[in-house]
């Protein structure tokens, strides 16, 4: 009995002892992605952005310790995302939610941030909808209607006045083509043709020599990361498109670098529009890529700066409200915020809480042996579309 | 499992006799009450685990009992999983009821199929299964005005079950309302297995032609248990999409019938509780070591298999049921079993 008591007296004390002094002085994040699985490289990828940023900037803000609590999604599974939300806040004590690479997970999690008021950083995830699921999520990576609307608008600004879109047929890809679409012809353009591909399709010479048929004079493709953007990069070059009376545009993955390497000269001409690349000359991008570099013996890409960047919005806020985590604060705080990115200048939209930043229109060249996407025009302060149009 | 002096005093004895509770099953059922004491905060952890446990057990009842080999089994849990869901965003938003509209939407999808499947065996069931599996996958991902594609669908709400209990945010009601619902159709199984249409199954999985020739018509029982797995699968589905309030792709991936094929291996197929087990080992599992390291949690899982597959062929439950019933072990635990009033 006695030695119960004492047991329970300990415990007790124990509890008593941990709890509360941590919950003063440590700052729980709660990092929900995958890091394993067919999106393990992005989660990585997304994770080194916020190690990096860590590291140069010190584990503590305004006092408080920041802790990273990683939680593993393992792939588009919203209900995993969802549970590990709710546990990394009511079992972890996480005040703080982060991460979120894929569009099914970012939505369910959004859910939990809604119900629990609990500050939210979306680091990746770009469908349009996901912020207005939940009044305490900022975003810091981008959408895709505000690259490929932009792209729309800029192709018949550059002189494109009849184009064929060719997509990937799921979500993202049907986001990508209507956006293009409608930046496209709300400036007065005319789409000739679509087409969207199977998700898992290896052979594109049939679909391009589809759009080759009809005589267009810009080509666009949406196409998600992996080994795709190589073989369509290929296919284009194989059936003789000519990149410089025939514009072939598309979003940043088409001419990520991996891709590139695989690509060859195929990949020579491809015009991108994207929000970040390590190629971006700046002096706060080249001092980024060489720390990233140094630590990590590869090349930051769009997920490491979502990482870095979402690292920042949240050591920014929390210096602002000093320290403190109520999640009315923190969203207060992250409104209109505005700061110098390796990408360039970017700030929070007050109004709908998503980035705002600069679309970079990019032409793949060969510089120094490499081909990279060289920025050769750019549009300011883009702001997502769509979100612009719902009702208010 | 099989005591051979029930075997001896026929058919009818020998079932009676393991449909007996036995003790150790009692304490199982007891055990999972703990969470709710215990670790208030792995809830949903538990309801998820409870939730993959009755899917297992839908694919034990054909793979274990039936011997029929399914690498598309999430087709049934994903079609209850999006019925359910789809209910909900229409208007219909009464758990129960939509969990029935689930069962019932994939037992039919389930019966259909039945007729197919019912007419191959082994290599060939892999390959239907697996090709039905991508399909439907497929189909659903086009199907973006009913699904919501590859964005998951959106706007899935539930009304409070009973119209009292809210789905909290810690899993308290989504752990004992899939605890409820696991022990029911477990009962459900349990009675079908150790009835003479189980036995008949079992007969089925041993030799199928031996079947036929004995007057048992094999087709008829496996269309009957297809279906019944299949609405069991889409109840598990129904349940995940009610406690968590979202579905997407993901539950009608490979990968989602992959696992649960490893979860009932690691337990043990062909044993009621082998699929349980196996789920509470796997979730457990990948919730403890991808808390450690959540890069590499499956390598663990991984090793733990293949030790399994080498080491237990019955999986888990398999083996223990090995070790518990050999002669040394009976000599061992003989004295303390005096008390249950018979001799093991």
């Amino acid at each position: 009995m006695q030695r119960a008591t004492f047991l329970l007296g300990g415990l007790a004390a124990a509890l008593l002892a941990t709890t509360p002094a941590n919950a003063q002085n440590t700052v729980k994040i709660g990092v929900v992605m995958s890091f394993s699985g067919q999106f393990a490289d992005p989660g990585a990828q997304i994770d080194n952005g916020i190690k990096l940023y860590m590291k140069q900037n010190g584990d503590t803000v305004a006092g408080k310790k920041i802790e990273i609590i990683r939680k593993d999604s393992g792939g588009i599974a919203p209900d995993v995302a969802k549970r590990l939300s709710q546990e990394v806040i009511v079992r972890d004590g996480a005040t703080i939610l982060a991460g979120y690479d894929l569009t099914p997970n970012a939505l369910a999690a959004a859910d939990v941030s809604a119900q629990a008021k609990t500050f939210m950083v979306n680091m990746n995830a770009a469908t349009s909808v996901i912020t207005t699921k939940s009044p305490y999520m900022a975003r810091t990576s981008f959408t895709v209607y505000q690259l490929n609307e932009a792209l729309g608008a800029w192709a018949y600004k550059n002189g494109v006045r009849r184009a064929y879109t060719l997509v990937s047929d799921f979500g993202p890809g049907w986001d990508g083509e209507a956006a293009f679409q409608k930046g496209f012809k709300d400036a007065g353009g005319e789409i000739i043709g679509s087409a969207r591909y199977p998700v898992a399709n290896v052979d594109f010479t049939a679909f391009v020599q589809r759009a080759k048929d009809v005589n267009p004079d810009g080509i666009y493709i949406w196409v998600p990361g992996g080994p795709q953007p190589a073989a369509l990069g290929k296919a284009i070059a194989e059936r003789g498109i000519d990149k410089s009376k025939v514009k072939v545009m598309g979003q940043g993955e088409l001419t990520y670098e991996e891709a590139l390497k695989s690509m060859g000269d195929a990949g020579l001409g491809l015009i991108t529009a994207f929000h970040y690349d390590y190629n971006h000359q700046s002096a706060k991008n080249k001092a980024f890529v060489a720390a990233y570099n140094a630590e990590f013996k590869r090349n930051p890409d769009m997920f490491s700066v979502g990482g870095y960047d979402g690292m920042h919005l949240i050591y920014e806020t929390l210096k602002k409200t000093n320290g403190n985590t109520d999640p009315d604060a923190l969203i207060a705080a992250a409104k209109g915020m505005k700061w110098e990115s390796p990408r360039g200048p970017m700030s929070i939209d007050p109004e709908t809480r998503d980035v705002i930043q600069t679309v970079y229109i990019r032409r793949v060249e060969r510089v120094g042996g490499h081909l990279v996407n060289v920025e050769f025009d750019k549009i300011e302060n883009v702001k997502d579309p769509w979100k612009a149009r719902l009702p208010k | 499992m099989t005591s051979t002096s029930a075997a001896l005093a026929g058919p009818h004895e020998h079932l009676r006799a393991q449909d007996r509770w036995r003790a150790i099953e009692v304490v199982f059922w007891l055990a999972t009450l703990l969470p709710f004491l215990v670790t208030p905060n792995y809830l949903s952890l538990a309801s998820q685990v409870a939730i993959t446990a009755l899917f297992a057990l839908s694919l034990d009842l054909i793979l274990g009992y039936a011997g029929i080999v399914s690498l598309g089994h999430a087709a049934f849990f994903g079609f209850g999983a999006y019925a359910a869901g789809i209910l909900s965003k229409h208007g219909w938003g009464e758990p129960l009821s939509g969990l029935l509209f689930a069962g019932i939407a994939a037992g039919l999808l389930g019966y259909l199929m039945s007729f197919i499947i019912a007419r191959f065996r082994h290599l060939a069931l892999i390959m239907i299964t697996l090709g039905f599996g991508l399909l439907l996958l497929e189909a659903a991902n086009s199907a973006g005005w009913l699904t919501g594609g590859a964005d998951g669908l959106q706007g899935v709400r539930m009304w409070p079950l009973l119209g009292m209990f809210r789905f909290d945010l810690y899993g308290f009601t989504a752990y004992w309302y899939s605890l409820i619902l696991l022990f029911l159709l477990f009962l459900v199984s349990r009675r079908l297995i150790n009835s003479p249409f189980g036995l008949s199954l079992r007969g089925i999985r041993e030799n199928s032609t031996r079947m036929r020739a004995i007057g048992a018509e094999s087709r008829a029982h496996i269309r009957k248990i297809y279906t019944i797995s299949a609405a069991m699968a889409g109840i598990a589905g129904g349940l995940l999409t009610q406690t968590t309030e979202t579905v997407s792709l993901g539950v009608l991936d490979f990968q989602r019938s992959a696992d649960i094929l490893v979860i009932l291996v690691l337990g043990g197929a062909g044993r009621l509780y082998g699929g349980l087990i196996g789920a509470i080992i796997f979730l457990v599992a990948r919730d403890q070591f991808s808390g450690i390291n959540p890069q590499y949690w499956y390598f663990p899982i991984g090793v733990l298999l293949v030790v399994v597959v080498l080491f237990l062929p019955g999986g888990i439950l398999g083996g223990l049921a090995q070790i518990t019933g050999s002669e040394r072990f009976q000599r061992m635990v003989r004295p303390l079993m005096v008390w249950r009033g018979k001799s093991p």
